[in-house]
């Protein structure tokens, strides 16, 4: 069904009885020509640009639990591309030409709002960097700009600028960057790849792999096994344990990153506002409720909750950044867990294995990365051939010298 | 998640710095090549259920301490000093 207001219109006249599920719910069949393990973001992404872009369509998405119950579904939908490091630059920046085309490429809603980023700098010296960031980002072609203490006020006069311990000296504006409803991008990729013909199967959990003298021909799974020469890991968090399945030993540790939601409250933080100091982030869903997160939680954990003081710290920083935010109440927090490679680049590779593709590694940024990601790993797949815009992501570059290393922290995945 | 320290015994989350993988314990001797010290600097385990790990009682004794954890239920199965753990 193709959606539109002509469709809205005619369902609303007869009683909104004509809409059909968003997708199927097909039989397992014991082989396909592409597995993708992993029904968040990047997987459902990719199986839409295989069918779409390159004409692959009998590929199966296995997912241990439900569509889209991942980190897609449990990020704080911060869409931007400010990367300097070459490898990531052209990569977001890729993303964030799809991105401006999502919702009309799926026929589906993704409410991407290019509501504008502002990333505040506390010091002159942060203001220095950013300024550097800005001409990397201008450089290449996208947009930003340094803005000044009095635009931020008439922009955002809720914020704390003389904060007697962090004074806002500036910001740096980047006008693409925004959010897109998280739900709704697992969901329309979902939608798309099954009306072309991907079979989208949930409760699914992988639990082996079949592989023939270096060949991958199918996996094991808790509905049997299911053959395919290629098959496609996208299981983010998950990666080192479906990873060492097949023998893989990544640069990889899984940590828990956590995120809060205050009550709806009326139109009051119209951008995505980043605080300089310590790790802290905000936008407004269009519910209303405060979305916000810190830093990650600081040990590994595969468990989808946090500890209390990195609760504490973000509340915190909240009160410093926007005093006004105390007299709302947090609904909800949670966590999700994070592929924290080691350099805070993404894995988009071959493996050693013929026919056994990796994707990971995303840390807390993979969210705006998920339509290049699909689309470079749908290309790698198809192709054999790496995406011009994402040829750097290789699971070798530690050892070949080529660290993608934007905050230049070191092999310390907790600190990218 | 309160982890108890040999020398001040159970304390909160706040008072501790983690490093990461007990492993780091293990630094390949100088002449051991290339290959292994990728292996040492870069590759983890990164186990879903039980994990050993150097935690520093940083806001406390400045003790270096090897714990033993469960990565997806955050219970804490062993603690001892670095000192004593070294394989
Ligand atoms: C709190 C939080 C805030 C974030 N904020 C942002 C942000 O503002 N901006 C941004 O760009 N990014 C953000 N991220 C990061 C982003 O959400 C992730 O990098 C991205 O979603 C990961 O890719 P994915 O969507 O494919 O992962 P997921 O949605 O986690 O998908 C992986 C899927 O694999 C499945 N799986 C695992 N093991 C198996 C198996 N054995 N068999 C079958 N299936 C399996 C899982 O069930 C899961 O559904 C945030 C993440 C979190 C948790
Ligand atoms: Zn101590």
């Amino acid at each position: 069904m193709f959606y539109s207001a002509f469709e809205i219109l005619k369902q609303g006249l007869t009683g909104n009885k004509g809409w059909k599920p968003v997708w199927r719910n097909p039989e397992l069949k014991t082989e396909y020509d592409v597995i993708i393990i992993g029904g968040g973001g990047h997987g459902l992404a990719t199986a839409h640009y295989l069918a779409k872009t390159y004409g692959i369509t009998n590929v199966a998405v296995l997912e241990r639990g439900y569509l889209g119950g991942g980190n897609i579904g449990r990020n704080t939908t911060i869409v931007r591309c400010d990367y300097g490091q070459p490898g990531n630059s052209e990569f977001y920046s890729h993303s964030m030409k799809l991105w401006e085309g999502l919702s009309q490429d799926l026929n589906y809603n993704v409410m991407h709002s290019q509501r504008g980023m502002l990333q505040l700098c506390h010091s002159d010296e942060q203001v220095g960097s950013y300024r550097k960031r800005a001409n990397m980002i201008n450089a290449r072609g996208d947009e930003a700009q340094i803005i000044d203490r009095e635009t931020i006020r008439k922009r955002a006069p809720y914020i704390d600028l003389d904060n007697a311990r962090f004074p806002v000296r500036g910001g740096l504006w980047q006008k693409r960057g925004g959010t897109a409803r998280h739900d709704a991008v697992a969901w329309g990729y979902a939608r798309s790849a099954d009306s072309r013909g991907v079979d989208l199967i949930q409760n699914c959990a992988v639990t082996g792999f079949d592989i023939v003298n270096g060949q991958v021909t199918g996996v094991q799974t808790t509905r049997g096994a299911i053959k395919a020469k290629k098959i496609g890991m996208a299981v983010a968090g998950r990666s080192s344990e479906v990873g060492a399945m097949a023998g893989l030993r990544l640069p990889i540790e899984s940590h828990v990153l956590q995120a809060f939601v205050t009550e709806g409250i009326k139109p009051f933080i119209d951008y995505t506002i980043s605080f300089g100091m310590g790790h802290f982030y905000i936008n407004q869903s269009d519910k209303g409720g405060l979305v916000f997160g810190g830093d990650l939680d600081m040990y590994n954990s595969y468990a989808q909750r946090g500890n209390l003081p990195r609760v504490e710290q973000v509340a915190e920083a909240s009160m410093a950044m926007i005093p006004a935010i105390g007299k709302v109440r947090q609904l909800r927090s949670w966590g999700g867990i994070m592929d924290m490679s080691m350099d805070g680049s993404p894995f988009i590779d071959k493996t050693h294995i013929d026919g056994l593709f990796f994707n990971g590694g995303w840390c807390y940024g993979g969210f705006k990365a998920a339509p290049a990601s699909g689309a470079a790993f749908a290309h790698l797949i198809a192709t054999g051939q790496h995406a011009e815009y994402a040829s750097k992501f290789r699971l070798d570059r530690y050892k070949t010298g080529h660290m993608i290393d934007e905050a230049g922290t070191g092999a310390s995945p907790k600190l990218h | 998640m309160r982890i108890s320290c040999p020398h001040c015994g159970e304390r909160d989350l706040r008072e501790y710095t983690y490093l990461g993988s007990a492993k780091l314990l293990d630094r390949p001797d100088g002449d051991a090549g290339a290959e292994a010290f990728y292996d040492y600097v870069y590759i983890r385990e990164n186990p879903s259920g039980e994990n050993a790990e150097l935690w520093q009682h940083s806001s406390g004794c400045s003790a270096w301490l090897h714990v033993v954890r469960n990565v997806s239920t955050h219970e804490i199965l062993s603690v001892k000093l670095a000192s004593e753990a070294k394989a």
